[in-house]
């Protein structure tokens, strides 16, 4: 690790005000991307702004349509929360599956979508739940907030300070892990709106990242069942190809993983 | 049996400090003055080095120099040498390539180490070893076999045309050749035996020191072996003679091989602690690990077999490339010779064997023995024929195997070995039974009724271990004898302390061996210590590997035991007024049968050393010493069937069932015998559905990190069940096999037979991913 100045941020307001002040700040959050990329000399910060103990980024609130998680709050907390996993429970299930023990302990949900890593587990759930994140300036849709590979819509100095989801009237997560990193190798997170719309997101397959599939929506919006997918054919034009899995497999996993959210929305 | 004894399932002794962090590994040990080491490598698999400079680097704060390739060379620092010779068909001996410690002139692989930054703190010699400037002039890179012996190829050493280090042979090409032309079936087979990381937990590392008083040198090191790390060093590097260096091997973080052979990065430690004069320590991290420590398997392989009409063996044939990277590592040479072919009559009555071993350079890490080391490589071709015979021939795997199966001992053969005894019908009996083979059938129809396709699959394993008989490997090409010693200090007290030339990283001696002395005298394993891993107090040994510690070290523990008991059974003779013949040893007393009357082992040592009352012309003390060689290598064998469930949707496969039925010979701690079965057996599916080094068209390591190299986890593995079954060694007093590396020599193959059985196609490589079982089921 390269030398770096850090900082432990008091409130939102102060966390912005000590980003500008460094030459080439980064937040922290959970750390689990940034630190061991740090540890590696991959990246040298002139200051670490940490968030992760400012107490107006840590919670979760459930109304009747949403559900709301601070930035900071920790996969653990989502994946151990009643409430939630009564309003949305494919969210906490999401959560549960995420790395392992003691990524969940420290990872959290705003650091995770700020990284927008293309096999992250979060960034599936936003976009098909339609979700909303707040920052310390504005809301983005999650159709605007994903844009490619650890490209979001942030500006410079942007804090996600919340995320929320509208309660789906059903939803399901089901991903196969990648063999060494256990990121996902695929994970599709399907939901059918109150509204009754359908929306599926993909993560791991893709190039540009977290994508929409809309042969899969629209075989859905139909038929919300499994055995409806049987037929669909997704394209592997764009998908990542690697030692792990080729496009064509990836592009395979993304229909049979949508077939077991379906199952495992109910 | 006693409850220490021989036998009995006592816990570790050595656990306590490891898991409470009391260990001491070399990382741990801080000398005064101590400098750290960072080595400059190259980016490149194939380069020519155009000059380095060191000059931005030495300005740096903390640097205390900047040594490089073209300076080691300069103070005639020998080469890395190759210790075992293997001859080519022409009688040509094996073509290698000079390999400094540090490059001067050209790099070979990605990460090899062309200069060395020596600075107060780590991070200083981090910080300025990324400011040392290499020019490199790229050139082209053969980063595999098949590229390195394409015509054109990019060529590596001048010495080594074509990149061919050897074409190597053994067994009868003419018997074969009749065999084949008389069979009634021929079954053929091409494998591909992927590359491995061997990733023990604990990274290499080692502290040097020169006291330029003395003119000595101490080491510290992650070695399995630190007096053949002292040998070398001393014979071949021109670091010191043997008197003038120490080396220690402390507590050691798992080896599986990696930690046999003397690297670059200690000869250059002991090297620049003279040249700064001060100690100096480097440990690697774990992206050094997978670019520098040496790699395991690599092979490419054809191989046909032919049978009778009724299905018997008449010959086997194997045509191997086996890749050793960029350089010959310390026993890289006998790997895919000795240690492989040999091994590939299996379980079986083969009348005619001939195999060929082309040993391939290309621009990547040397390889060399990892967990098992050529024999995993020859169980893996000859139980995946197996199966594919019995495919093709359509017959029970089970059965064919039978048919085959060597039943009469001693057997010589076709490939040098005397398997000296087994019961091969037995572990594949009690391996059928434990795994329900009857009721196969039916759960695999119950599988195909919920969407999964279910598969057994089997492997027969033997292996050579107790490595050893130095007249057989010497008359092989090895250029040490493998035997091993033992000291036996019984102090005037009555406690024992036993020094070996074995080492444990990982592997409980301190415990079995204690267990060893305990039973024969009938004391307490808390009254036995085991002493290892310093060449200053242990006489001389030749280290742990090849599963050889129990039946090469414990039996030199045993021999040397044995005078021990003699000369004190003469003193308690004298003292007791007996005959020494009528002396018998229980629970730690000195008896004469038919008597009360006996003395305890505290009170004969107190004798021996007193020496006021010893028989006339007997010496003071009670010690002695003994080295032990045998006559032949052990045989551990096995059935191994496993069963397992592969989800069509995903490729994914899961473990049913996993049965392991070993023959290690006599068991000394069946707790301890099991742990390492299940690490082998990890090891082993590790191969078979996870692990593999990749290199792209550039030679870059592709897996160079856990992110993409796919370590076994707990979840990944079945729960195994362990059967035994004992066919006692002749070979050595104790009766026993060896048992560390069964598991990663006989998994794979089961394996992989059990996934294609129920894919229902035999295409299929190592790692059996997801992505590849789908493709293989999907076309």
């Amino acid at each position: 690790m390269y030398q770096t100045n850090y900082h432990r941020a008091s409130s939102v307001d102060d966390a912005a005000a000590q980003f500008a002040k460094g030459t080439e700040s980064k937040y922290l959050a959970g750390g689990q991307t940034l630190l061991p990329v740090m540890k590696q000399r991959l990246a040298a910060p002139s200051d670490v702004i940490d968030l992760a103990r400012i107490p107006a980024l840590i919670g979760i609130e459930v109304s009747g349509d949403a559900v709301t998680v601070k930035a900071a709050t920790t996969h653990y907390d989502v994946a151990g929360s009643a409430d939630v996993a009564r309003a949305i429970p494919a969210l906490a299930n999401l959560a549960g599956m995420i790395g392992d023990p003691a990524v969940r302990y420290c990872g959290t949900i705003g650091g995770s979508l700020a990284n927008n890593d293309p096999a992250a587990d979060y960034p599936a759930a936003v976009l098909a739940l339609g979700a909303t994140v707040k920052t310390n300036k504005r809301t983005i849709a999650a159709d605007d907030f994903f844009q490619g590979l650890f490209s979001t819509a942030l500006e410079d100095g942007e804090i996600i300070t919340a995320v929320s989801f509208p309660v789906a009237a059903k939803a399901g997560y089901a991903k196969m892990r990648h063999p060494a990193s256990r990121f996902a190798l695929t994970g599709v997170f399907v939901a059918q709106a109150k509204s009754g719309e359908v929306r599926v997101a993909a993560t791991g397959a893709s190039q540009d990242g977290v994508m929409r599939v809309p042969a899969i929506e629209q075989a859905l919006k139909g038929n919300w069942s499994a055995a409806a997918l049987d037929g669909v054919k997704v394209s592997a034009d764009g998908l990542m190809s690697d030692i792990h899995g080729t496009a064509d497999y990836r592009a395979n996993l993304v229909k049979v993983m949508a077939q077991r959210a379906v199952a495992d929305a109910g | 049996m006693g409850v220490e004894g021989i036998g009995a399932n006592v816990k570790r002794k050595e656990d306590k400090r490891f898991i409470t962090g009391k260990g001491r590994y070399v990382d741990d040990i801080k000398l005064q003055g101590m400098t750290f080491a960072q080595f400059v490598r190259s980016p490149h698999a194939h380069a020519r080095v155009k000059g380095i400079d060191s000059s931005a680097a030495l300005k740096m704060p903390g640097v205390v120099a900047v040594l490089t390739g073209q300076q080691i060379v300069d103070d005639q620092v020998g080469n890395l040498i190759c210790g075992w010779a293997i001859h080519s068909k022409d009688g040509t001996p094996m073509k290698m390539g000079a390999w400094p410690a540090m490059a001067p002139e050209t790099v070979r692989f990605v990460g090899q180490a062309v200069a060395v930054v020596i600075a107060e703190t780590r991070n200083q010699a981090r910080d300025a070893a990324e400011a040392v400037a290499v020019d490199y002039e790229e050139l082209p890179a053969a980063p595999n076999i098949r590229a390195a012996i394409a015509s054109g190829a990019p060529q590596l050493h001048p010495e080594a045309p074509g990149n061919i280090v050897y074409d190597w042979e053994l067994g009868d090409k003419a018997a074969t050749d009749d065999a084949f032309a008389k069979a009634a079936n021929v079954v053929s087979l091409e494998l591909t035996n992927n590359r491995l990381v061997p990733n023990a937990m604990e990274p290499r590392a080692a502290i040097a020191s020169y006291d330029d008083a003395e003119d000595h040198f101490t080491l510290y090191t992650t070695s399995q072996n630190p007096h053949v790390a002292r040998l070398v060093l001393s014979a071949f590097y021109n670091i010191a003679p043997e008197n003038k260096l120490r080396v220690i091997a402390p507590d050691v973080g798992g080896g599986f091989g990696s930690k046999i052979f003397i690297y670059p990065e200690e000869m250059v430690a002991l090297w620049a602690s003279r040249k700064v004069n001060r100690p100096v320590k480097w440990t690697g991290d774990r992206t050094e690990a997978f670019l520098t420590d040496a790699h395991g398997r690599d092979h490419l392989t054809k191989a046909e077999m032919a049978f009778d009409k009724d299905n018997r063996i008449l010959g086997l044939r194997v045509s191997t490339h086996a890749n050793f990277g960029a350089y010959m590592s310390l026993f890289s040479s006998s790997v895919p010779t000795y240690l492989y072919a040999t091994l590939l009559s299996g379980q079986y009555n083969i009348p005619a064997i001939y195999a060929e071993v082309m040993g391939v350079y290309t621009n990547t890490t040397p390889v060399d023995a990892y967990r098992g080391a050529g024999r995993p490589e020859a169980s893996y071709v000859v139980e995946r024929m197996m199966e594919t015979a019995a495919r093709q021939l359509n017959v029970d795997p089970a059965e064919l195997r039978k048919t085959n199966f060597i039943t009469q001992f001693p057997h010589q053969t076709p490939v040098i070995m005397a398997y000296d005894t087994g019961d091969f019908h037995a572990s594949l009996d009690a391996a059928l039974k434990s795994i329900d083979y009857a009721g196969f059938p039916a759960r695999q129809a119950k599988a195909k009724s919920e969407g999964k396709l279910r598969g057994i699959g089997f492997s027969c394993y033997i292996e050579a271990c107790g490595i050893a008989p130095s007249k057989a490997v010497g008359s092989l090409g090895a250029g040490v004898g493998l035997w091993e010693s033992a000291e036996v200090r019984v102090n005037p007290v009555g406690t024992i302390e036993i020094l070996t030339g074995s080492h444990s990283h990982g592997q409980g001696h301190e415990t079995t061996f204690s267990q060893l002395v305990a039973d024969r005298l009938g004391i307490s394993i808390d009254q036995v210590s085991i002493i290892h891993g310093d060449t200053d107090k242990v006489q001389f040994g030749m280290g742990t590997y090849g599963s050889r510690s129990l039946a090469v070290g414990g039996s030199a523990i045993v021999k040397a035991m044995e005078k021990v008991e003699a000369k004190a059974k003469k003193i308690a003779a004298h003292a007791l007024e007996a005959s020494e013949n009528d002396i018998v040893i229980e629970n730690g007393e000195f008896k004469v049968t038919g008597t009360d009357k006996s003395l305890a082992l505290p009170m004969v040592a107190l004798a021996a050393y007193t020496a006021h009352n010893l028989p006339d012309g007997m010496e003071p003390g009670l010690k002695e010493s003994a080295f032990y060689d045998p006559s032949n290598f052990t045989f551990p064998a096995g059935t191994y069937i496993c069963e397992v469930e592969v989800d069509p949707g995903t490729g994914k496969t899961s473990f049913v069932n996993f049965v392991a039925a070993d023959d290690f010979g006599r068991l000394i701690n069946p707790m301890i015998v099991e742990g390492q079965v299940h690490g082998g057996l990890t090891q082993g599916i590790g191969q078979a559905l996870l692990e593999g080094a990749v290199y792209d068209d550039s030679g870059q390591l592709v897996t160079a990190s856990f992110m993409d190299y796919a370590m076994p986890r707990a979840d990944d593995v079945p729960s195994y069940q362990l059967q035994h079954t004992t066919t006692l060694c002749p070979g050595n007093p104790l009766g026993v096999k060896g048992c560390g590396e069964a598991g990663a020599i006989g998994a794979s193959a089961a394996v992989i037979n059990a996934i294609t059985n129920a894919i229902g196609t035999n295409k299929l490589e190592m790692p059996a991913t997801p992505d590849r079982v789908w493709h293989a089921i999907h076309g």
